[in-house]
């Protein structure tokens, strides 16, 4: 029982790297990306092909990787998120969920339906593990997703707060049009939002890829994940990210100890429940308000 | 055509429009007798057609009409399929069943909508695809339907072949008519005045006093009802049900694609959409992974720099409407205003 405790919550750190990408976008831009679980899962074939075809193991294929995903970002910015969202808040979803079927489908095409993994080129990273009293085993890579998460998250908010370019981020995200009349260039702070998004959803699929096997359409599951940690992190800081990734972990490896099916069954219905009880107890339609999101909006606005 | 002042007038109904409603009647009357012409195959291919534009019709109504993007419609085809097979099991006749089914769909989708309703953007869509994984994975637990390997409609056996192909076909057909028939009706109508004032700005459509979340109830109802139809027709020319194809979240991609290249919040242009998906599917269909990748490209493109479909570029272009659901202020020729002095 201990032991499944700890399991849930190590699995947090890899649900809060995922999610952090997903809040910062919507926190800077107000768009949630429907490729984001598409684009995590690419960043890991990308590994995989640096990996298997040319050699160059995970961790150094991440120094190539995420110059490319952040790169990709600013494209994407430029040449997609930036034009749809000038159409309303329906169009960035029409066109973000339109990407995402041509990256599943793109990934299948070129990698067809074999499940792949970054374990076998990180040595025995993917198993190891220090054993603890009563014989709980803590896995080595679990332990450093949570460290990554934790470093993510806390470096992110230290930029967000120390750095010239973080605090145009939070004036962007609080008023763009304001921001215009100080001299803060929207575009250019949105391409950057959007970079640095892409490099978490780049280290994202590293860890999907080495703690676990993927395949082309693994994107939508991850964009869940995602979304529910997102959610259940509810209001407060950033750290509100890592908590959500911990309950939604929990929940899941609860689950999965009840029944074959109960991992993704226990992790969506706590999901449900945070959000059915945050609705009713708030009354009225204003999630806007709350919620998964706030996480980021309640930092940019606080005035520290 | 009601006369307000000199000259100018509010239209709802133009001498095209009653053209075009008088042709679909006719188109719909002839289609009734298509099985005694057309061959097996020719009848299986329009019953997916119906079928699509009852897709399409239902997502339009919810995104173009309501403002409410799902990703997660899926969910209703695939518990309209699921109750289809249950109530079958039950001793009901199949073809009961289906519209049965789509009851209790619709039914189930009213505590759902209470809280998934006050959700926004992307919450309500990304939120409803939750909904869709975790219907899925209850459907699974079921027994009957043994997880993914599925089961079938058997009891569809009682009938010869040809019979189930007609009947299905009549009833795909009437299915469509009568759902396009209630959603013309019900955008004409009082609730559908407030849907569009919802779907232009909904801040100001409160102010004036319009029940913004019952009116989305309404939408959100309906096409999970219609949604469910179609799944379980979808399941009787099918007769296998195996979750992961019902519940996979490429209906709802379907379902957009069609509006999108259409013409969303038209009501021609969802119609228009389920044809040309229909020709390119049959044309395309064989080419795979190739194909969805170009749906998807289609999608992502016209999302971009054709937002109003084809549709939209139509009526915008030519000043052209077929089935008008709002109203239009003519005014009198060249407009000649007389400025007091």
């Amino acid at each position: 029982m201990i032991n499944t405790l700890i399991q849930g919550i190590l699995l947090g750190g890899y649900y809060a790297v995922i999610a952090c990408g997903l809040s910062f976008m919507f926190s800077v831009m107000r768009i949630i990306n429907l490729a984001h679980g598409s684009l995590a899962v690419a960043a890991a074939y990308g590994l995989w092909l640096l990996a298997a075809k040319a050699g160059i193991p995970p961790f150094a294929g991440l120094l190539i990787v995420l110059p490319v995903m952040a790169v990709l970002g600013w494209l994407l910015q430029r040449f997609i998120l930036e034009r749809s969202a000038r159409g309303g808040t329906l169009l960035p979803i029409l066109t973000t969920f339109g990407l995402s079927i041509v990256i599943d489908n793109q990934l299948f095409e070129q990698f067809g339906a074999d499940t792949r993994s970054l374990a076998p080129f990180i040595g025995n990273l993917s198993y190891a593990s220090w054993q603890l009293p009563g014989h709980i085993f803590v896995g080595k890579l679990a332990v450093m997703m949570m460290v990554t998460a934790v470093f993510i998250l806390g470096g992110l908010q230290f930029f967000l707060r120390r750095f010239a370019l973080g605090r145009a981020i939070r004036a962007t995200a609080e008023d763009p049009d304001t921001a215009g009349l100080v001299g803060i260039d929207a575009r250019r702070v949105n391409a950057v939002a959007t970079a640095i998004t892409m490099v978490t959803i780049g280290i994202a699929g590293a860890f999907l890829g080495m703690r676990a096997t993927f395949s082309p359409y693994a994107g939508g599951p991850q964009l869940l994940f995602a979304f529910e940690t997102a959610v259940i992190g509810g209001a407060g800081s950033l750290w509100g990210t890592l908590a959500g990734g911990i309950v939604l972990g929990l929940a899941q490896s609860l689950g999965a100890q009840l029944h074959p099916q109960g991992f993704l069954i226990g992790g969506h219905a706590v999901f449900l429940l945070v959000l059915f009880v945050r609705l009713s107890r708030l009354g009225m339609p204003q999630l806007d308000k709350l919620g998964a999101f706030l996480n980021f909006r309640a930092r940019l606005r606080s005035p520290t | 055509m009601t006369f307000v002042s000199n000259g100018i007038s509010i239209e709802r109904w133009t001498k095209s429009s009653r053209v075009a409603l008088g042709s679909m009647a006719a188109v719909l009357i002839l289609l009734i007798f298509a099985p005694a012409v057309l061959g097996a195959g020719a009848i299986d291919r329009m019953t997916a057609l119906f079928i699509y534009v009852i897709l399409a019709a239902m997502w339009n109504a919810l995104a173009g009409f309501g403002g409410l993007v799902s990703v997660g419609q899926q969910v209703f085809f695939g518990l309209g399929a699921y109750f289809t097979i249950r109530l079958a099991d039950a001793g009901l006749d199949p073809f009961v069943s289906i519209f049965a089914a789509a009851i209790v769909t619709g039914a189930l989708s009213i505590p759902l909508s209470l809280f998934m309703l006050r959700l926004k953007g992307g919450e309500f869509a990304i939120g409803m695809w939750v909904v869709a994984e975790l219907a899925h994975l209850l459907v699974n637990l079921d027994r009957l339907i043994q997880g993914e390997t599925g089961t079938s409609l058997i009891s569809l056996n009682v009938y010869d072949s040809g019979t189930r192909r007609a009947t299905i076909y009549w009833l795909a057909l009437a299915s469509m008519a009568a759902l396009l028939g209630a959603l013309f009706m019900l955008m004409r109508s009082r609730a559908g005045a407030a849907m569009q004032a919802i779907r232009d700005n909904e801040e100001a459509a409160t102010s004036v006093g319009v029940r913004v979340i019952a009116t989305k109830r309404l939408l959100f109802v309906l096409a999970a009802f219609g949604i469910a139809i179609a799944g379980g027709l979808w399941l009787a020319t099918a007769t296998t049900f195996q979750p992961k194809t019902y519940f996979s979240v490429q209906w709802t991609a379907y379902m957009i694609f069609m509006v999108l290249v259409g013409g969303i919040g038209k009501f021609e242009g969802a119609i228009l959409g389920a044809i040309l998906f229909f020709v390119i599917e049959t044309f395309f269909g064989a080419a795979g992974v190739w194909y969805l990748i170009g749906l998807g490209a289609t999608a992502l493109i016209f999302s971009l720099y054709l937002p109003r479909g084809l549709w939209g570029e139509i009526e915008r272009r030519f000043d052209f409407q077929l089935l008008p659901v709002g109203y239009r202020l003519k005014l009198p020729g060249p407009t000649k205003i007389k400025w007091k002095e």
